[in-house]
């Protein structure tokens, strides 16, 4: 069974699961929308601070959700010790990661455009005109964030207090991604908005390499 | 005595070094005296970085071969680094408070520093949360390959973030307007720094395997 | 027959180590099992017959020492999907339906007519009117039935079975001995690990007894398989 066939399988499984129960869904938009609530008590949301700031504060939301939604991506895998069952049937064990990130990219993804409206609306920000670069930008750190994500969380479910390492361990792994997202993102909802190139292919560049370094070293993650 | 002639050897090129940045070094128009902790600063940040690439390649040396001597080595590195990385992210304050009146001024690179103090500091506290030392070995040796591999994107992400919004102060560029005779030292202090660097790591790459044969011992002692 | 044995697989373990961290789990441990042997492995716990049993199944890495599979098809070169593992642990999902989870399995190692072989195999194992199920309903008893049926999907040469009458009652028991007879009497290689007598340990054409790692007992060395399974848990 090929690589791409064996990912294809194991996304349908995490999507199907995913939407039977809908339960990181669900929490992620609410621990998001509780953030962006709780960000707007700390400074005048309508001001034109909003606008600058509010680009920050959105990928700050999602990278937090993040890792907390991660958490149960291989902690899951333990209960029933299904990992193992995974390993055993497929041929490349780099296919269970590539399902995973491509199932957890799609989760923030479906998260953060929901959200997106409500965010336009609480901060008085107009999305629509640049709505495809909105996605693109969206698209991108998304990746950067389930690649690492993944990666690490097939960590941490091996240690103790896990709850707690995850983000420790993700969070500073992140910055480069945070520091561009947040750049082309405001650059887009600017008042002239116009479309950072440089950040979004720094994006690219990110995930490109952390995507070779999990294919390199990935093995060893599931490893017993 | 071999140790004592190292200690002996590592304090005399300190000691050198320390007297070139007070008196050989031409002094700075601007700063005055307090320029000069750059010779401590910079060496320390390289240093600090050398520490971390020799990390680095023993975290992958271990994934490949799995000797624990490359676990210890991987981990004693990391510590030393952190040593250095530490000493730069003190003395950051203290050349910029006489100099602009600011405790800390968001410089690119202290900023990237702070991040990447972290990433080692989540790199440790990793270490403390997984028991069993096999695991332990492989589990902080994949962090640490994906936590050197972020280092360039963190420093690229924040300095490219920088030129997008300039400081009004920048704290002292060693590559802009720094005398010749300034880099001489520079060079050596670093030299002795790397001298200290290689003290350091010996010492607690020692320790670390006399832990790791103390553990292998306790854990047979209590199987019997 | 739809239980059928893809091709009767020969294991040969020679100088098998693995440390944790400087405790050895198992120490030089060097032995083959002949195609269509059934092997009972005893030990108490600790001594190392989980680990054995995994390294058998290619989910762990032994520490030194080689292991290989030999079959008169496949030659020397056996891919770890020719053998079915069944553990402790039910290592199917939850939050699947049994018919889901078998579908998953089969897809992903490629089996031919995945629908129609998950249809035999539920049939096989009594859950095909629970097909559509969510395992998580399940009792103790019809897990450990998809367990086995998702062991077997593959048609394996080597069947390893880590303490697979846990937690069965008598009736589950009953039918998990008579399903292995069955493999056993197709030609499946079987290693299985199991604590004292039982009707599954009766299936046994052989037994090996392990303590802190080493083999201390072979009825290919003239042991008998009552004593080896008798002092078991002594």
């Amino acid at each position: 069974m090929s690589l791409l066939a064996n990912t294809t399988i194991l996304l349908g499984k995490e999507l199907r699961t995913e939407f039977r129960s809908r339960e990181l869904l669900t929490t992620t938009i609410v621990f998001i929308l509780i953030v962006l609530v709780l960000f707007s008590f700390t400074f005048d949301p309508l001001s034109e601070e909003a606008r600058r700031f509010g680009s920050g504060l959105l990928w700050l939301a999602f990278l937090f959700a993040a890792s907390l939604m991660l958490q149960p991506c291989f902690l899951r895998e333990q209960t029933n010790d299904t990992l193992s069952a995974l390993r055993l049937s497929v041929s490349d064990p780099f296919a269970i990661f590539l399902a995973k990130l491509a199932a957890n990219t799609l989760f923030l993804l479906l998260t953060e455009l929901l959200l997106l409206p409500v965010f336009a609306m609480m901060y008085n920000v107009p999305v629509l005109p640049v709505l495809h670069w909105l996605v693109l930008v969206f698209f991108l750190g998304s990746l950067g964030i389930s690649i690492v994500g993944t990666a690490l969380s097939a960590i941490s479910a091996q240690a103790r207090m896990r709850e707690l390492l995850l983000p420790l361990l993700l969070l500073p792994l992140l910055t480069p991604i945070l520091v561009a997202s947040t750049e082309v993102t405001g650059a887009l909802l600017d008042r002239a908005p116009y479309v950072q190139w440089k950040g979004m292919g720094f994006l690219a560049v990110f995930d490109l390499v952390f995507l070779t370094t999990l294919w390199l070293f990935g093995e060893y993650l599931l490893e017993e | 005595m071999k140790n004592v002639l190292f200690v002996a050897v590592v304090v005399l090129l300190l000691g050198a070094g320390a007297y070139a940045a007070l008196f050989i070094a031409p002094t700075d128009a601007k700063q005055g005296l307090i320029y000069r902790i750059l010779f401590l600063h910079v060496a320390s940040a390289w240093t600090g970085l050398t520490a971390f690439f020799i990390s680095f390649i023993a975290n992958v040396l271990y994934v490949w071969r799995r000797q624990p001597k490359w676990d210890w080595l991987g981990v004693s590195a990391a510590e030393t680094g952190l040593v250095f990385t530490t000493v730069v992210l003190v003395t950051g304050p203290i050349w910029a408070h006489p100099v602009w009146g600011i405790w800390w001024t968001w410089d690119a690179r202290l900023t990237s520093t702070f991040v990447l103090w972290l990433l080692y500091i989540s790199y440790l506290l990793l270490r403390t949360l997984i028991e069993e030392p096999d695991r332990r070995a492989l589990l902080s040796a994949l962090f640490g390959i994906f936590a050197f591999v972020d280092v360039p994107l963190v420093f690229g992400s924040i300095r490219w973030w920088r030129t997008q919004h300039p400081q009004p102060i920048i704290m002292g560029e060693p590559g802009s307007g720094l005398d010749p005779l300034m880099y001489k030292v520079l060079f050596f202090m670093w030299f002795a720094m790397l001298a200290l660097m290689a003290l350091l790591l010996r010492q607690r790459y020692l320790l670390e395997a006399m832990r790791g044969d103390v553990e292998t011992m306790r854990r047979q002692w209590e199987v019997a | 027959m739809t239980l059928g044995v893809a091709g009767p697989t020969a294991i040969r373990f020679e100088n098998i180590d693995k440390r944790y961290g400087g405790l050895y789990a198992l120490r030089r441990v060097s032995l083959t099992i002949a195609a269509g042997e059934c092997v009972a492995l005893a030990g108490r716990n600790g001594s190392g017959k989980t680990t054995l049993l995994r390294i058998a199944a290619r989910l762990v890495r032994p520490s030194s020492g080689k292991l290989s599979f030999s079959s008169a098809e496949g030659g020397e070169n056996i891919a770890a999907q020719n053998a079915g593992f069944v553990a402790h642990a039910t290592m199917v999902y939850d939050e699947l339906t049994a018919e889901e989870n078998l579908l998953l399995f089969a897809r992903l190692q490629g089996i031919a007519q995945p629908g129609k072989r998950v249809e035999v195999m539920l049939r096989e194992v009594g859950l095909f009117d629970r097909r559509d199920s969510l395992v998580r309903t399940f009792s103790r008893g019809m897990r450990q039935r998809v367990a086995i049926a998702r062991a077997l999907l593959n048609k394996p040469g080597i069947l390893l079975l880590d303490e697979p009458g846990t937690g069965l009652d008598p009736q589950g028991s009953a039918w998990l001995a008579e399903t292995l007879r069955r493999m056993r009497d197709a030609g499946c290689t079987m290693l299985m690990s199991l604590h004292g007598e039982s009707e599954i340990s009766a299936l046994a054409t052989r037994a090996i007894r392990l303590d802190a790692g080493k083999i201390v007992a072979d009825t290919q060395a003239g042991a008998s398989v009552r004593s080896i399974l008798a002092f078991a848990d002594a």
